[in-house]
């Protein structure tokens, strides 16, 4: 017995292990569940390296693009020595203004604006197998994510959660033959928007009589409980007509720019089908407007680099004492800068304005001036409706009705869409003195983003009856954030 | 070993003599391969062809010579690999377990260290390799993937180049007798 062992002791070994595997493969695809722990095994032991070497890659390319910036920049001193200082001056500011356009700045402005609740996270690593659609996220269940939560980036969305790690979790992709997800056009045709395993996606389930065609955007419906309502899924590249279903193509957009930096949807919120299609522009910061005349309404929302923050701040100062910058004689006393950075206190609050003549006159306020980016056709600032407050403080929109005192907000976030309404209300019916949520007040920290109200237009928010489908979907693909 | 260019044969067991590395090589030069998987790829889509743990788990089976330690690399490797996957774990991990088992056991038989035999080895291997893979996937899992006869032979050619040149770094790893 021994002997015949010992003779077969390699093969014997050989079905062992194949028939181990098998068994933990049939485990696993029956019941959809893993033996988890050598999937967190692997995934833990490799993750720490692979951001090590991430991090090595990303400090070596900066350091070889800062080196050969400042060569460039060396060489340019040797021609042009008298302007040393100022192209010195020049190139960190357009270094700063370069890195405060990137990626990250674009996802913070997106995250800040959508009303779901998101969680940023960057993609370290492919899934296994050289036809793998799925990636590796360095967040995980110790930051919240769960199985299920949508991934998106500013030009659409991405994929989906599909197993959560203490430190990473890996995400399925939009292009995955597996992935599926609920969608719909502008003029509200739905349909499931399937992956195939190539670049583009197709949308299926759109009967032939529905009206789609190429150029098409094709945005989230929220029919799936994974990705809210309103979030750019791509566009559409082809339609071909069919029974009983039509045939229809999808680029996606979420992808178009690779992946890098993405954002995971802990608590999704839905949203309106925007008007326009996401942008496919980098973050733009405009220059300030001509003139140089000070801009009140600018310093209530003070963004843009560094440098606009400290330059609304010293023409707040100025002001506030009488001063102008500029327009001063020699000799002339300066102000005190010792105050500089203390809340406007001595100054009025800038949505403050005198006393309407009458209640009820339209107070229109002359300087105020949308800030910077807000599109054309948005809803004018500063106009009281009548009946609106008695006390006559402007309101960007005071619901007529609104009590005394009440204190206006007027955000028009910059990059805001054609005729966006401030998200701000003062709604019937609130207390006197009562503040909106959105306000963001002078002195915030820089990117303070203000905890943020369902906008008006929000549909109702939907929660489960059943807890537990609220808890965790992914059984069934569902989300394990919470749509609102 | 006395060694041949003409001689692709082993005369005897005895020839092939079973190499031998150090513990961190075993654990490092793997992990390496996996981590390459996973991560070169992001940022360089045209090496997603590579299938370094594959080549791995090649070079430490036929270099060994004993078929238990081929198994057990391409077993683990396999898991490893699968682990990273959205498939049932395991679809990688019988793939590779054959291909360390049937690797170590030609070791056995002819020179390995030629390489012309090393790139012939590769193309093979990863042949059986996507072969095996893509029958599992039909027969276990009811995936209907496509099987691309034309490019998975581009594709294996192009991951024998690399072996060959892998391998050849690999054996300077190899422990001094």
């Amino acid at each position: 017995m021994e002997t015949l062992l010992n003779r077969y002791r390699n093969i014997t070994v050989l079905l062992l292990v194949i028939m181990a595997q098998l068994v933990l493969l049939a485990v696993s695809a029956k019941n959809d569940q893993d033996v988890r722990m050598i999937r967190v095994w692997t995934v833990t032991a490799v993750t720490p390296i692979a951001r090590f070497i991430e991090g090595v890659r990303g400090g070596g390319s900066g350091f070889l693009h800062n080196y050969i910036l400042l060569h460039d920049t060396n060489a340019e001193n040797k021609k042009l020595q008298a302007e040393v200082d100022q192209l010195r001056v020049e190139n960190t500011f357009l270094k700063n203004e370069l890195n405060t356009a990137d990626r990250a700045k674009a996802l913070q402005l997106f995250q800040s604006r959508s009303p779901s609740k998101m969680l940023a996270a960057t993609i370290f690593g492919m899934g296994g197998g050289s036809n793998a659609k799925v990636v590796l996220a360095d967040r995980g269940s110790v930051n919240g994510v769960q199985r299920g939560m949508a991934v998106v980036t500013p030009d659409g969305i991405v994929g989906k959660v599909v197993a959560a790690y203490p430190v990473a979790s890996q995400v399925q992709l939009i292009t995955d033959p597996d992935f599926a997800a609920g969608v719909m056009t502008k003029s509200g045709v739905r349909g499931t928007l399937k992956g195939q395993g190539t670049p583009q996606c197709r949308v299926d389930y759109v009967p032939f009589e529905d009206k789609v065609e190429i150029g098409d955007w094709v945005y989230t419906s929220g029919d799936d409980r994974i990705f809210p309502r309103g979030f750019a899924v791509g566009q559409v590249k082809s339609v071909r007509s069919a029974q009983p279903f039509k045939e229809i193509l999808v680029e996606p957009s979420g992808l178009q720019r690779g992946l890098e930096d993405v954002l995971i949807i802990v608590e999704g919120v839905h949203q309106d089908i925007p008007d326009t299609p996401p942008g496919m522009q980098p973050v733009y910061i405009a220059p300030p407007p001509p003139g140089g005349a000070a801009n009140p309404a600018q310093t209530a929302n003070p963004g843009g680099t560094e440098a606009d923050r400290l330059q609304s701040a010293y023409k707040t100062l100025g002001q506030a004492q009488g001063h102008d910058f500029g327009d001063n004689r020699p000799g002339e006393k300066p102000p005190d800068y010792t105050k500089l950075g203390q809340p406007a206190g001595a100054p009025a609050p800038k949505n403050e304005a005198p006393a309407p003549s009458s209640p009820g006159t339209p107070n229109a306020n002359p300087t105020k001036t949308p800030p910077p980016g807000t599109a054309p056709g948005a809803t004018p600032a500063n106009t009281v409706t009548p009946g609106a407050a008695s006390s006559g403080v402007p309101a960007n929109t005071v619901t007529p009705g609104a009590p005394p005192g009440a204190v206006p907000a007027n955000t028009v976030r910059p990059g805001a869409p054609p005729g966006a309404v401030p998200a701000n209300t003062v709604r019937p019916g609130a207390p006197a003195g009562a503040v909106p949520a959105n306000t963001v007040r002078p002195g915030a920290p820089p990117g303070a983003v203000p905890p943020t109200t369902a906008p008006s237009s929000t549909p109702p928010k939907n929660p489960p009856a059943d807890p537990a489908r609220r808890s965790n979907q992914a059984g069934g693909g569902a989300p394990g954030g919470q749509l609102r | 070993m006395t060694y041949s260019g003409d001689r692709l044969l082993l005369s005897s067991q005895r020839e092939g003599q079973e190499s031998r590395f150090r513990g961190w090589v075993l654990v490092v030069v793997p992990l390496a391969a996996l981590l390459f998987q996973v991560y070169v790829p992001l940022f360089f889509q045209f090496l997603g062809f590579l299938e370094m743990p594959l080549l791995v788990v090649l070079y430490f089976a036929i270099m060994r010579r004993t078929q238990i330690s081929g198994l057990l690399i391409g077993a683990l490797v396999g898991l490893a690999q699968d682990s990273f996957s959205k498939n049932p774990l395991g679809m990688f991990g019988i793939d590779k377990t054959l291909v360390g088992y049937f690797a170590a056991s030609v070791g056995m038989k002819i020179d390995v260290e030629h390489s012309l035999i090393r790139l012939l080895l590769c193309f093979l291997f990863y042949v059986f390799h996507q072969f095996f893979y893509w029958v599992m996937a039909r027969a276990l899992l009811s995936q209907q993937l496509a099987l691309d006869l034309p490019r998975t032979a581009v594709v294996g050619l192009l991951n024998a180049v690399v072996g060959v040149a892998l391998f050849a770094f690999l054996d300077r790893l190899k422990q001094r007798a």
